[in-house]
């Protein structure tokens, strides 16, 4: 057995990236940012609000489907907790201290559940775009027709359900195609949160703007996927803030600190308090500026 | 090694409570270096038939921007906390990253670092490589690091830990110093090989962040917690025979916001501690050498 000679060509070894989807630069060499009212740190709080179809679908299986031979009531109902019980915790943790927060909604949830939307828009909250349902998930395994439809259905649901046309977008499991940044371009959308690679908003090639959403510190990683408690993933969001807070002092320069919700982990009876714990100790850092993700990149493109 | 062999024969058996006495430079007892892996993942490399790249099909978002989260943020939060408190770094390096991001390297080479090959890309795999394949990626390797840092390579860690059964022999062959890919000690250890000679210096899966954050699910005050514990004991052991202690580290592991500071305290604890020599991976090699009676 030997490789194809092929294997050891390198076409685009050059410099910069293999791809141009977005250029390269050091956020610690970039223009500082300001954050109204000489906040230094934005905290991000996007909540994502999913109903998962008890038949699972899609280019790939969403984080948190359904697991069981059908029907799956286990995972069915414990992923509608969120929608029905969770959220509401979330939403009144949010109110009892003014955080302002984007909820990425699934166009079925918003359909489904006008109550839950009512609720979040009463609250101040931003809406952004999160697919059709757990089932539209996007990867290139789509045929581009297929993609640009399931697209399409999200934004045209969304709108007509919340009677706002949403300017941000969260993918299922922050997957794309090479195709969706022009097609959420096209679909006038201005920002996505699926790249993780900065801690401040940048510009992809084709003009839409990247707010990042640190999968790192979501509740999803910390607590479901790397089995912490509540209270190690409070603290982990502290230790960050703390070090966000210094640099931001150090360089001169905002920073953000995106905290990633899902209400049927977070909003939990035995974890909510750990939420609204937290929640209260960043209100009163002088540093601390809630944001909705509109808001945040708002700031950002000011600054360009 | 010993090609299809129940027993690769690597190394000869020592046990570890009957070895020469090693002491390290200024009479510390437990030598720590620093491994950062600079890495360029490719965004949809070309397919190897024994390992996939990416979990998802081409563009795996996350996994690539993650890693991308290290050259346009970490790398330097990283480091700036490496120097503040004394520590080179001994640089596991994707060598293409000399071409794709020269700024990142610059950085590691303006420090003092040390580099060594990690192969041309972390997405390219070593399995069922040629001898011709394997010798052109290692002379590639030799011949871009000289270009963009004027230094020529001593070590060796597999790209992606993918190997050949001839990749000992052959980086020996071509004047290598050290591999990093084996794990079988505490202390620099001879390996054997068809011509010259090489050592293995420990690197640790053990406490690479990798393995803390991912395989062990620590947080990162447990993660900092487990290098002051592995630094302690070492240092206590050292004193009958010096010991090595490996950090591996990825910039977009150790260098997100919640992680960077409990490491920091880690660092500070080990650079007050008394007992560490703080090298380069050549140097290391090199103090141990010098008393194993074949210095260079």
């Amino acid at each position: 057995m030997t490789l194809d000679p092929a294997y050891l060509d390198y076409p685009r070894r050059r410099h910069g990236y293999d791809h141009d989807l977005y250029a390269w630069s050091n956020i610690h060499e970039r223009q500082p940012v300001r954050w109204p009212d000489d906040r230094s740190l934005a905290v991000f709080v996007c909540v994502s609000l999913e109903w998962f179809p008890i038949v699972p679908g899609g280019a790939f299986v969403a984080p948190g489907h359904m697991q069981t031979a059908y029907p799956d009531y286990r995972h069915y109902t414990a992923r509608d907790y969120g929608n029905r019980v969770g959220a509401f915790r979330l939403l009144e943790a949010f109110e009892k201290v003014g955080v302002t927060a984007s909820f990425a909604t699934n166009a079925a949830v918003a359909e489904r559940y006008p109550a839950l939307v009512a609720a979040v828009q009463a609250g101040g909250h931003e809406i952004i775009a999160h697919s059709t349902d757990m089932n539209g998930t996007i990867d290139s395994s789509l045929e581009e027709a297929g993609e640009q439809a399931l697209i399409a259905q999200a934004l045209t649901r969304l709108e007509s359900a919340t009677g706002t046309k949403p300017r941000g977008w969260l993918s299922i499991a922050r997957s794309q195609s090479f195709r969706t940044l022009d097609l959420l371009e096209q679909h006038g959308l201005s920002y996505c949160c699926d790249w993780v690679n900065d801690e401040l908003p940048y510009r992809f090639s084709n003009g839409l703007t990247n707010l990042p959403l640190n999968h790192e510190l979501s509740d999803r990683q910390i607590v479901t996927v790397q089995q912490k408690s509540a209270d190690s993933w409070a603290e982990s969001i502290r230790d960050a803030f703390d070090w966000l807070a210094r640099e931001a002092a150090e360089q001169g320069s905002g920073r953000i600190l995106p905290i990633h919700l899902t209400p049927y982990i977070m909003g939990l009876p035995y974890r909510i308090a750990a939420v609204e714990q937290l929640l209260m100790d960043l209100t009163r850092r002088s540093e601390t500026w809630f944001a909705s993700g509109s808001a945040i990149v708002d700031a950002w493109e000011a600054q360009q | 090694m010993r090609e299809g062999s129940p027993d690769p024969g690597l190394y000869d058996y020592h046990p570890y409570t009957s070895r020469p006495k090693i002491v390290w430079p200024g009479g510390k007892t437990v030598a720590v270096w620093v491994a950062p892996n600079l890495e360029y993942y490719e965004i949809d490399p070309p397919p190897h038939p024994l390992r996939r790249a990416w979990s998802r099909p081409a563009p795996d978002v996350v996994g690539f921007s993650h890693r991308d989260h290290s050259n346009r943020v970490s790398h330097w939060r990283m480091a700036e906390v490496m120097s503040k408190h004394g520590f080179p770094g001994s640089v596991s390096l994707s060598v293409a990253l000399c071409q794709h991001h020269p700024e990142v390297v610059a950085d590691a080479a303006a420090r003092g670092w040390e580099f060594f090959s990690h192969g041309i890309y972390n997405t390219r795999y070593a399995y069922d490589m040629s001898e011709q394949q394997e010798r052109a990626i290692i002379e590639d390797s030799i011949r871009t690091v000289r270009e963009a840092t004027g230094q020529t390579i001593r070590g060796w860690l597999a790209p992606a830990l993918t190997h050949t059964p001839r990749t000992l022999d052959l980086i020996a062959e071509y004047g290598l110093d050290y591999t990093c890919d084996l794990y079988h000690d505490d202390q620099v250890q001879e390996v054997r090989v068809a011509k010259g000679r090489l050592a293995s210096i420990p690197y640790s899966l053990e406490v690479n962040d990798h393995y803390g954050f991912f395989v062990y699910n620590m947080s990162g005050r447990e993660y900092a917690a487990a290098l002051v514990r592995q630094f302690e004991r070492l240092a206590s052991e050292g004193e009958r025979s010096g010991t090595v202690m490996c950090i591996p580290l990825h910039a977009y592991l150790i260098g997100q916001p919640h992680r960077i500071g409990p490491f920091e305290q880690a660092l500070r604890h080990i650079a007050a501690d008394g007992r560490a020599w703080i090298a380069r991976a050549g140097e290391i090699v090199d103090a141990w050498r010098e008393q194993t009676g074949a210095g260079r």
